[in-house]
């Protein structure tokens, strides 16, 4: 008889904490992604994260390499700071719809248009999900939230804000895709989609973002596995998966 | 590097304050800048986008005061001497990020050449930001540590002392100019590092990259060691109290050990003048004329405004029994006056005279209001 084989296992880059996600929530399934990938690409020792404002405030607390903080918006300004002082280490930023999109626009598209070479995994769920669900430049049209009561209006409120689209047209920025996490298959093309993003600053091409289509049952008041299909149905149709740039 | 014969040659170079900073700054070790135009600080971004390459070192024009308060703490994370500068209403969009780094317990430094307010106000120059800078500026219990020089030899010089504060206590440093500073030209003597912390070793500069192991801290990569996280947030229970003593503790040891004064005739002084930066620079003059005309003034120059020197000021009726009032003069309407009456704790009798706006006290101005009170 063959001896049992450990073949899955937690990753050495993700510490072993429960986390404080609701269930259901994309970004416990996003953590472990990019801890799958800084193991595999070798780089957890010369890895630095910039963790956002927003639900994934303490992903340091989640992730076993070096990390800092950032102020609400700011993550793509201390992430340009770190990596200017220190290129050989490989620097990501990990940011909500209202940090990167919202707050933070003026920081993301400057780094993007400077070409810092680093790399964004955004996690886009269409909303505040911290403070209690108010509308995110990335909501959709119609979808109520604490601050759209009647659903989000596009002459009132605008459209979902396209800030994928929107930076791949500057020249420096050499990677996006917008990938999602609601079925198994997807979580394996993010998981790709976040290794390219990676690989593309270790070879120094400059900058890199994954978008990452994540669920939030709780402030879209729907049971988890309606919340995947929602994104499958609905929010991948305004904000269409694939390479971007 | 130079040479040292190429260094016997120059001896003495004419630049206007907002270049002395500069170049203090980088003589100081700085190898990170990040800043965004604004006037009349100009020519101290321009100085880095010129020299700061040459030094081994970096600058980041940034999209705004915002993100550049943002790059200089994410610099500082990974371990190198950083550096903003601004004036007035970019300082005010760079509290944020200053309350951060006091929160996060980083080193750096933030130059701020006032102009006149509130609002986009003018160009002039202001001393009107003291309560700002001396205050914190930005939220919650912190301070930052600022140095105000008054020549343009001091403010290179100063630069050095203010890195060194701001990595001994990981810590902002703010260094507290105005207009008239920053765009004066004076003869300025370079110098060569020293570091002017009590009992401090000079932190050694490594070029960009290299690791400083000085700062065990920093963010370098966890090779080797348990990954560190640079934070300034504090969920659980009792944490962010604990934090907060802690910085308590720490601003109580630099109020003991970091309060820098420059004095004249305290002794036998029957009035004495107290201003900083540009204010005091006129203050002496006014003071050298009074004593011309036999008038017993003094000066008291504050060169740390916070810390203030209070002690100097605690201790004036004790060495000296002749001293009635002193004259506070400032190009605002009367901010570091409050600081000198906490100090005196309404012991001596406390004149103030002030301008803002872009007016600023002149020598007959002081002289007149002095004759006013003798």
């Amino acid at each position: 008889m063959k001896e049992a084989q450990k073949i899955f296992s937690r990753p050495r880059s993700l510490r072993n904490i429960s986390t404080h996600y609701c269930g259901g929530c994309g970004h416990g399934i996003a953590h472990r992604l990019v801890a799958e990938i800084v193991d595999e690409l070798g780089i957890r020792e010369r890895v630095i994260a910039v963790a956002p404002v927003g639900c994934a405030v303490i992903a340091y607390d989640y992730w076993d390499f070096d990390c800092s903080e950032a102020a609400h918006g700011r993550a793509l300004a201390v992430a340009t700071g770190i990596k200017r002082v220190r290129p050989q280490n490989i620097v990501f930023t990990y940011q909500g719809d209202g940090d990167l999109a919202a707050i933070g626009t003026s920081e993301t598209i400057h780094a993007a248009n400077r070409g810092e070479n680093v790399t964004v995994i955004f996690i886009n769920n269409a909303i505040y999900g911290m403070t209690g669900g108010q509308m995110a430049p990335t909501t959709l049209l119609g979808q109520r939230t604490a601050t759209t009561p009647a659903g989000r209006q596009i002459g009132v409120h605008g459209a979902p804000l396209k800030i994928s689209e929107m930076l791949a047209l500057l020249p420096a920025v050499k990677y996006i895709e917008r990938v999602s996490l609601h079925s198994p298959q997807e979580v394996l093309k993010a998981k790709s989609a976040i290794k390219r993003a990676f690989q593309s600053q270790i070879d120094n091409l400059g900058f890199s973002m994954v978008e990452v289509l994540s669920a939030c049952p709780t402030y879209w008041d729907m049971p988890p596995k309606k919340a995947l299909d929602w994104i499958r149905d609905v929010m991948s149709k305004e904000f269409p998966l694939g390479r971007i740039k | 590097m130079k040479s040292k014969s190429r260094q016997k040659e120059i001896k003495k170079i004419l630049m206007t304050g907002n270049e002395a900073i500069a170049q203090g700054a980088i003589d100081a070790g700085c190898r990170f800048y990040a800043g965004y135009p604004i006037t009349p600080q100009n020519e101290l971004t321009a100085y880095m986008a010129r020299c700061m390459p040459d030094s081994g070192g970096v600058f980041v024009q940034s999209e705004s005061e915002v993100a550049a308060i943002n790059m200089v703490f994410g610099a500082s994370c990974a371990g190198a001497r950083s550096m903003t500068s601004s004036s007035s209403p970019g300082i005010s969009l760079k509290q944020e990020g200053i309350s951060y780094i006091a929160g996060a317990e980083l080193p750096a430094v933030v130059v701020n050449i006032m102009r006149g307010g509130p609002g986009l106000g003018n160009i002039w120059p202001s001393q009107s930001d003291y309560f700002q800078a001396t205050r914190g500026g930005g939220h919650g219990d912190y301070h930052s540590i600022v140095l105000a020089p008054s020549s343009v030899q001091e403010a290179y010089d100063l630069m050095f002392l203010a890195f060194d504060l701001a990595d001994n206590y990981r810590n902002p440093v703010m260094v507290l100019g105005d207009g008239i500073l920053g765009q004066m030209m004076e003869p300025l003597q370079v110098t060569s590092h020293k570091s002017q912390v009590t009992g401090q070793k000079a932190v050694v500069c490594l070029p960009i990259g290299k690791a400083t192991s000085q700062k065990t801290w920093a963010l370098t990569g966890c090779e080797g060691r348990n990954p560190n996280i640079i934070k300034s947030f504090r969920m659980k229970e009792g944490d962010l109290e604990k934090l907060n003593l802690a910085l308590q503790k720490k601003y109580k040891a630099i109020r003991q050990k970091e309060a820098r004064f420059e004095s004249l005739f305290l002794e036998d002084a029957k009035i004495i003048i107290v201003a900083y930066g540009t204010m005091a620079r006129i203050a002496k003059g006014a003071v050298g004329m009074l004593r011309a005309k036999g008038k017993k003034a003094g000066l008291l120059r504050p060169i740390t405004l916070w810390p203030f020197p209070e002690k100097v000021f605690k201790d004036l009726q004790a060495r000296n029994s002749k001293l009635k009032t002193l004259l506070v003069t400032e190009m605002s309407y009367g901010q570091m006056l409050e600081d000198v009456k906490l100090a005196l704790d309404g012991k001596l009798k406390v004149e103030f005279l002030g301008r803002a706006g872009g007016g600023v006290p002149t020598e007959e101005d002081i002289i007149r209001k002095a004759g006013k009170i003798l």
